[in-house]
């Protein structure tokens, strides 16, 4: 229910403020509970299901999304914080009529199960590909001045943040590594 | 006239929904007016409630209740008592659910919950399982119909006359199935009926545990479960979440929204049962069984008997004249250990697996020969012969594929740089059950087919298995095969779990296939004009009817570990499997389930554990932070291979099922691995760098 209407809230008006972000290329205005998370204001305000909620406390990164660009763990930001800014969720990635690439990938790999954490894993996957064509090092790069070389050890330690019970790692490194290249 | 989707690697149906985000799991439903329950937690061990006060709570804008053992709906006492929520002032465990709070917003019903005040009578508490404690029993039957002890020939004797004897103990702690959705609900009553979305692993079981409670007929309860996001048994049938939403929208009158946090987990849905195992095998000096012994201590709470049939696995494995297994139990005030993947297989298998490579160490022969020359002619429980039996096949295959022949068995002889490299095996089996189901297919004017059956797709890819096994049933390209599943509403079937799913499931939807070609042949044209034409059948007396033999899926595991000198880090450089698990309906969703299976192998053996703390009488873990499950790094170059395997005697599909057998014997491969690499015998799971550091200096 992308762009539906919004659910009723009530929350409390003394501790509520007025927020605009764009969400998926949308402007979207809202009055918030400062305590409202980024995760449930997308899952709970605008419909926008594809974020899960695994923990709420940033450690299985099923929640994931883009942030002006970069991977971040929805549960943990507070949504008044994103005045003016961009958020791009798993709803926001295919086109009207195709899958992108890593979808697309993902399905052709059976890069996932129960399917729970995977809109994390594709949005992380996103953000951690631009990241590789930034020349962002990972923990396991060897060559630190050397352009980042996006091997198999490289996917698996930079996808280490999004974790998944049905381990389909390798099918999610295969996909990754099948984006990556012929992109 | 099969069509040939059977065999033919296809990928999910539901791929498209799962990665566009569009694919609704439990809460995930657009519901008018809806609110949020939000469950409290016992904050005592064992004790009683003496005073609930709700003001604080119920004063923040936006909570419209507190629910608690005071003021909630009744329900009738079921077969679980842990499921009787807010019905008593009695504690049994830290973390049973006391209260629920129910508001307009998320945030306020988070907040409310902890402003909900408590006070309690706590008394003294037993939390920790000893293979000496006074508690001590022995349970009528084990999980989930199994006896409690066996006895062939004389173990006493044998084992005292053999001349290679090995006797270990072996320690599991407690697991938690940790599936990545949370139990949750979505709770909604009207006309005084009851309508949940709920994630769990059978539709039907939970819809009649929920009749039961709120004692209504089972017509006025249903069910939905369509997309789920992972269960490993914890989902295997009503947990507290859907009782405290369904209590909370009754209440409220309003519909609920309620998913346990993660922290919640573990513990109140169910865990793997930490297990103290003590194996004794004794040989002749050519390694041949003479008698095996397996005696089991578990536990299960105060509150509802779980007990895992943790020696079930070494009746049926390996042959030996002489043999003993025991399951002994004690009651603790801890939430009830339940169905945790391939619960009693899974632990099992690691102690008597660990116990054939201590054995084959013992007696200089190579572990994968060791096996092969006491597998079972005929099963040695039943004494009848297996319906197909393929473990030497397996082992023969893995051992091919990965290398291992001239392997120097040897501790600590192979290094590369800073690690100790060594390689591991064992043998897993698991069984192959089948369970009544209903299914119905409905042949359209328009040349398409409706197969319905209320299966549940927890990420097995059953939803895909059944349409591929439908379209060959009604022998028309699975194309023109519309399946629906995951809906009390549907034809009932069981509980996805058990490894028998599958063949379960299909065995229905090929009967109302089959039943559906035969109405069909009188209708003129052989598809209906206009309308539609629908069978509906029941292999309720299949099921029942079929005669009780051995049957079970088989399995070899092969590991190659890596251990650094100095910090005990111990890294799988590759695991391989080979299965011998009957028919294999879709090898794309096959190869992830036995994959997955040996992962969360990898993570009982070096990842999991909850670490309990007497004093609080809980696990000190209790998030993805610090219960430690296998991540991407951890895995890197895994395996899983199949062996072509017809089996007549066991269900129209020829399916053995391939959820479980897949994480039996992982942890016992790598262990022995680990021995292999570092001379370091790791007998408590899971291998941790200061079991490796504190017993023997590597470098």
């Amino acid at each position: 229910m992308q762009g539906g209407p919004e659910q009723e809230t009530t929350t409390d008006e003394r501790h509520s403020s007025r927020v605009a972000f764009e969400v998926n290329d949308a402007r979207r205005e809202l009055t918030l509970d400062n305590r409202t998370t980024l995760l449930d204001t997308l899952r709970e305000r605008l419909g926008l299901i594809g974020a899960k909620k695994g923990c709420d406390h940033g450690q299985c990164g099923s929640c994931t999304v883009l942030l002006d660009g970069r991977r971040v763990k929805s549960c943990l930001i507070l949504a008044v914080t994103l005045d003016g800014r961009s958020v791009v969720t798993v709803e926001g990635l295919a086109g009207p009529d195709e899958l992108s690439p890593l979808q697309a990938a993902f399905v052709a790999h059976d890069a996932f199960q129960c399917g729970y954490c995977t809109p994390g894993q594709i949005c992380s996957a996103r953000g951690m590909l631009d990241e590789v064509a930034r020349g962002w090092p990972s923990a396991v790069t060897g060559d630190l001045t050397a352009p980042a070389e996006l091997t198999d050890a490289e996917i698996r330690e930079r996808m280490a943040g999004n974790l998944c019970r049905c381990a389909a790692y390798p099918h999610i490194v295969a996909a990754v590594r099948e984006t990556a290249t012929t992109r | 006239m099969s069509t040939g989707a059977v065999g033919r690697a296809h990928p999910r149906l539901e791929g498209r929904e799962k990665v566009t985000g569009t694919a609704r799991y439990a809460v995930e439903y657009p519901v008018d007016g809806v609110t949020y329950g939000w469950a409290v937690p016992a904050a005592v061990v064992r004790g009683r409630i003496t005073r609930v006060d709700a003001a604080p709570a119920l004063a923040l804008p936006g909570v419209l209740a507190v629910l608690h053992h005071g003021n909630a709906p009744r329900l009738a006492p079921g077969p679980d008592r842990g499921l009787w929520l807010l019905q008593e002032p009695a504690v049994h465990y830290r973390g049973q659910f006391v209260a629920v709070v129910v508001a307009t917003s998320l945030e306020a019903a988070r907040e409310a919950a902890r402003l909900v005040r408590i006070d309690y009578d706590a008394g003294p508490h037993s939390t920790v399982l000893a293979a000496d404690h006074p508690g001590l029993y022995r349970p009528d039957q084990v999980n989930p119909s199994y006896p409690t002890d066996t006895a062939e020939g004389d173990f006493d004797a044998g084992y005292a006359a053999a001349p290679v004897r090995m006797d270990a103990t072996y320690r599991t702690p407690a697991y938690h199935n940790s599936p990545m959705e949370p139990h949750a609900t979505t709770a909604q009553w009207r006309d005084g009926r009851l309508l949940v979305h709920d994630s769990n692993q059978g539709a039907a079981p939970v819809q009649a545990t929920l009749a039961e409670l709120f004692e209504l007929p089972r017509e006025a309860v249903r069910v939905v479960a369509e997309h789920v996001g992972g269960g490993f048994g914890s989902k295997g049938y009503a947990k507290a979440a859907v009782v405290l939403a369904a209590l909370a929208a009754r209440q409220v009158d309003r519909p609920v929204r309620l998913a346990l946090t993660r922290q919640q987990l573990f513990g109140p849905i169910g865990y793997r049962t930490p297990t103290i195992q003590r194996v004794r095998l004794a040989a002749d000096a050519d390694g041949r069984l003479t008698a095996i012994c397996h005696d089991s201590i578990t536990q299960t709470s105060t509150i509802r008997e779980f007990a895992e049939q943790v020696a079930v696995y070494t009746r049926s494995m390996y042959a030996a004249p002489h043999r003993r297994t025991t399951h002994r139990l004690v009651r603790l005030d801890v939430p009830t250990p339940f169905w945790m993947r391939a619960p009693g297989e899974c632990p099992g298998a690691y102690a008597l697996e660990s116990a054939m490579d201590e054995l084959a160490t013992a007696v200089g022969i190579d572990p994968v020969e060791l096996r092969i020359r006491n597998d079972a002619a005929v099963d040695p429980d039943l004494g009848q012969p297996f319906s197909s039996r393929n473990l030497v096949a397996c082992l023969r295959e893995g051992a091919e594929r990965f290398g291992w022949a001239d392997r120097d068995p040897t501790p600590r002889a192979r290094r590369d740089g800073r690690w100790l490299v060594g390689t591991g095996v064992a043998g897993s089996s698991y069984p192959a059950r089948a369970r009544a189901a209903a299914a119905s297919a409905t042949a359209r004017s328009d040349g398409g087919f409706l197969v319905r059956i209320d299966a549940t797709d927890i990420g097995t890819g059953a939803r895909t298995a059944l349409w591929q096994v439908a379209a060959d049933a009604l022998g028309v390209p699975p194309e023109r095969v519309e399946i629906r599943i995951g809906d009390s509403d549907l034809p009932p079937a069981g509980v996805a779990g058990g490894s028998m799913g599958t063949a379960s499931w299909s065995w229905a939807v090929i009967g109302a296939c089959e039943a559906l070609r035969v109405k069909l042949r009188q209708v003129p044209g052989g598809a209906p004009a206009d309308g539609e034409v629908t069978a509906e059948v029941s292999t309720a007396d299949e099921v029942r009817d079929q005669p009780e033999r051995p049957r079970y899926a088989y399995g070899a595991q092969f590991a190659e570990v890596r251990v650094d000198v100095d910090t005990g880090e111990v890294r799988v450089n590759r695991m391989l499997g080979v299965f011998a698990a009957g028919r294999v309906v879709n090898p794309t969703t096959a190869r992830s389930q036995l994959i997955g299976g040996m992962t969360m192998g990898i993570s009982m053996a070096l990842h999991e554990e909850g670490v309990l703390d007497e004093r609080y009488g809980d696990w000190v873990n209790h998030d993805l932070a610090t219960y430690h499950i296998t991540g991407c790094a951890d895995v890197e170059r895994i395996e899983a291979h199949w062996i072509d395997e017809q089996d007549g005697d066991l269900n129209p599909a020829g399916v053995k099922g391939i959820g479980e057998i897949g994480i039996v014997g992982t942890a016992a491969a790598i262990t022995s691995a680990v021995c292999h690499a570092t001379g370091v015998r790791v007998r408590d799971l899971p291998v941790r760098l200061d079991k490796l550091i504190a017993l023997s200096p590597l470098a």
